[in-house]
C-alpha cells in the first residue's frame, strides 16, 4: 500500500473538477443544439400557423393572380419540378465523372493541384455571381433565352463544386486494399473503378447529392438574374419554355404590401418544403438500397 | 554481400530475378537482388520491417507498377519471358500471378460474388458455379460456407476472409501465389489453417510468401530468402538456413538477435 501513498504525492487527480468541466462542456453542446432546433421549429410554427389555412388543393392547382384568394402555386411548382429534374441530370453525372477522374485517374502534378484547389475556391463563390455567368453564357451567348434550360445550366454550375467535392470524398473513402485486391485479379482500372469503388462510394455520393440538390432547390438570386419571371400563367411545357420557381413566387408574394399574399407566401413555404422532403426522401431511399447491398 | 547468379540448374526456374533494383524516388528499396525460384516450391521472403521483402514481392506479378515514383533496374522473368519487356501487360501477369494480402481484404460482397469477380472480368467462358465451388474447395473453405454463398463476405471471420481472398486468387487459375504476411492479421489457429492450406496448394502452384514469424518460414517453406536492408543477404534451403547459416547476420536475425 505505500505505493499508492506515494502516488498521491506526486498526482494532483482534482477529479471533481475534471468532471465539472466535462459536465460544462456537454451542457453548451447540448444548448448548441437547442438553439439550431428551436429555430427550426419556431420557423416551422410560424409558418404552419400562418399559411396551413390557405394550402388547399385549389391553391396547388392554381396559377398566379392579382387577387390572393384566386392566386396558386402551379406554375411555380412545376417548374421548380422542371428545374430540379434537369439540374439533377446535368449535375450528376457530370459531377461523379469529375470526381472518378481527379480521384483515380488524374496525375499527382501541380496541374491537378491548381483544378483541385479551384473547384474548392468555386464552391465558395456567391450565388449570385453564377446567375451573372448564367446570363452571359446561356440566355444571350447560346441563346437560350429565360428558358427551364438556362436555368438548370445556371444552377449545374453553381451546385457542380459542392457535388464533385462530395463524390471525392466518397471516392477515396473507398480503401484502397480494396483497389489492390481487384487490380491483383487482374482488372482494369476502370473495371476496378466500375465493380469495386464506384458501388462503395455511392452511398456518400448520394448523400452529396441530396445537399447539393436540397440548395439548388431554395436557390433565388441567380434565377432571378437570368430572369425566371414572376407572374407566369402556365406550366413549362419543355425546357426551352420561360418559368418561375417556387422560392421566386413566394419571394413576390411576400414583396407585396398586402398581408394576404404573406399569408398565401406562408402556405407557398410548405409546398416549397414539402418539394424538398420529397427529393431527400427519393434519394435516401436510393443511398440505402446501395447501403444494402454492401 | 548478394549471392552472384549461380549456374543455371536444369530444370526451368518459373520465377527468376537478376540484379533487380527497385527504387522508390531516389530511395533504392531492393538491391540488385538475383533469385530463382523452382516449380512448385514454397520460398519464403524473411527480414526485419523495410528490408525491402514486400517490395521484392510486388515486383513479381508488377503490382508495384500502382506505386507512384516506383521503378525498377534488372529483370524479373516468369518461366522466361522478361515481366518488364515492352509489350508485357501488367493486366495478363496478374491474372497468371496471383496475390494474398496481409490484411483480409475481401470485397463488400457476397462470398460468390468475391470468387466470381476475378473470371467475370477476365472472360472466363466456363461453368461459373463449378469453378467458384473448385476454388472455395481448393481453399479448404467450401464446406464452410457452402450453405451461405449469397452471405456478405464480411460476414465471415478473419481467418475464413483470408481464406475466401486465397479462394478469390486461386480462381483465375494462376501458376504462382505471392503471399504478403497472409497471416499477420489472424490468430494462432486461423494462422495454422491457412499454413496447411499453403502446404496443400504447393502441389499445383508455386509460392512466395513474405513472412515476420520465423517459425512459420521454416513450417511452410522449402528455400529461405534473408533480406536485410535491401541487400539479399542469404538464400537457400530453409533447413539449412535455420541450422546452418552461411552469413552471421542471418543467424542474428534467425535467433531473435535483431529485427
Amino acid at each position: 500500500m505505500s505505493n499508492v501513498k506515494a502516488t498521491v504525492g506526486r498526482f494532483e487527480p482534482r477529479r471533481t473538477t475534471r468532471y465539472t468541466i466535462g459536465q460544462v462542456f456537454r451542457t453548451i453542446f447540448l444548448l448548441a443544439t437547442c438553439v439550431g432546433i428551436a429555430a427550426l421549429l419556431v420557423l416551422l410554427l410560424d409558418v404552419l400557423n400562418e399559411g396551413a389555412t390557405h394550402l388547399s388543393w385549389d391553391f396547388i392547382r392554381s396559377y398566379p393572380s392579382r387577387f390572393a384568394d384566386r392566386a396558386g402555386i402551379w406554375a411555380a411548382l412545376i417548374g421548380s419540378i422542371w428545374v430540379l429534374s434537369l439540374t439533377a441530370l446535368f449535375s450528376f453525372p457530370l459531377g461523379i465523372a469529375t470526381a472518378i477522374w481527379l480521384e483515380e485517374y488524374a496525375p499527382n502534378s501541380w496541374l491537378t493541384r491548381t483544378i483541385q484547389m479551384n473547384i474548392a475556391n468555386l464552391a465558395a463563390v456567391p450565388s449570385i455571381v453564377y446567375g451573372i455567368l448564367g446570363l452571359a453564357v446561356f440566355v444571350r451567348w447560346l441563346e437560350m433565352g429565360r428558358s427551364v434550360l438556362a436555368g438548370s445550366l445556371t444552377l449545374t454550375l453553381l451546385i457542380l463544386p459542392v457535388m464533385i467535392i462530395a463524390g471525392q470524398e466518397a471516392i477515396r473513402a473507398v480503401p484502397t486494399s480494396i483497389r489492390l485486391g481487384s487490380y491483383a485479379l487482374g482488372a482494369t482500372r476502370w473495371q476496378t473503378v466500375r465493380r469495386q469503388v464506384l458501388p462503395m462510394a455511392m452511398p456518400g455520393i448520394l448523400t452529396g447529392t441530396i445537399l447539393a440538390l436540397s440548395r439548388a432547390v431554395g436557390e433565388t438570386a441567380p434565377l432571378i438574374i437570368i430572369g425566371a419571371l414572376a407572374f407566369v400563367p402556365f406550366v413549362p411545357d419543355g425546357p426551352l419554355d420561360s418559368f418561375t420557381v417556387l422560392p421566386i413566387q413566394i419571394f413576390n408574394w411576400i414583396s407585396r404590401p398586402q398581408p394576404e399574399f404573406h399569408a398565401i407566401a406562408a402556405a407557398g413555404i410548405l409546398v416549397l418544403l414539402a418539394v424538398l422532403l420529397t427529393f431527400n426522401l427519393i434519394a435516401v431511399l436510393l443511398r440505402n438500397r446501395y447501403s444494402k447491398k454492401l | 554481400m548478394t549471392a552472384e547468379p549461380t549456374l543455371a540448374p536444369v530444370s526451368a526456374p518459373v520465377i527468376e530475378t537478376q540484379r533487380l533494383s527497385v527504387f522508390y524516388g531516389a530511395t533504392e528499396a531492393v538491391k540488385s537482388v538475383s533469385i530463382k525460384v523452382e516449380p512448385n516450391q514454397v520460398v519464403a521472403f524473411i527480414g526485419p520491417s523495410g528490408c525491402g521483402k514486400s517490395t521484392l514481392l510486388r515486383c513479381v506479378n508488377r503490382m508495384n507498377d500502382l506505386v507512384p515514383g516506383a521503378r525498377i533496374e534488372g529483370d524479373v522473368s516468369f518461366r522466361g519471358m522478361n515481366l518488364y519487356a515492352d509489350g508485357v501487360d501488367p493486366i495478363e501477369v496478374r491474372r497468371r500471378i496471383g496475390m494474398v494480402f496481409q490484411k483480409p481484404n475481401p470485397f463488400p460482397k457476397s462470398i460468390y460474388e468475391n470468387v466470381a469477380f476475378g473470371p467475370r472480368i477476365n472472360g472466363y467462358r466456363g461453368d461459373l458455379e463449378a469453378l467458384v465451388e473448385k476454388s472455395l474447395r481448393h481453399a479448404a473453405l467450401w464446406e464452410e460456407v457452402k450453405d451461405r454463398l449469397t452471405v456478405s463476405a464480411l460476414s465471415l471471420s478473419g481467418g475464413q476472409q483470408q481464406r475466401l481472398c486465397i479462394a478469390r486468387a486461386l480462381a483465375i487459375e494462376p501458376e504462382v501465389l505471392l503471399m504478403d504476411e497472409p497471416t499477420s492479421a489472424l490468430d494462432p489457429i486461423a494462422t495454422q489453417k491457412i499454413e496447411e492450406l499453403i502446404y496443400d496448394l504447393k502441389q499445383d502452384y508455386t509460392i512466395l510468401i513474405v513472412t515476420h514469424n520465423m517459425q512459420q518460414a521454416a513450417r511452410v517453406s522449402d528455400e529461405t530468402a534473408f533480406l536485410y536492408m535491401g541487400h539479399l543477404i542469404e538464400f537457400g534451403p530453409t533447413n539449412q538456413i535455420f541450422t546452418n547459416p552461411a552469413e552471421e547476420r542471418t543467424e542474428a536475425y534467425i535467433t531473435g538477435r535483431f529485427g
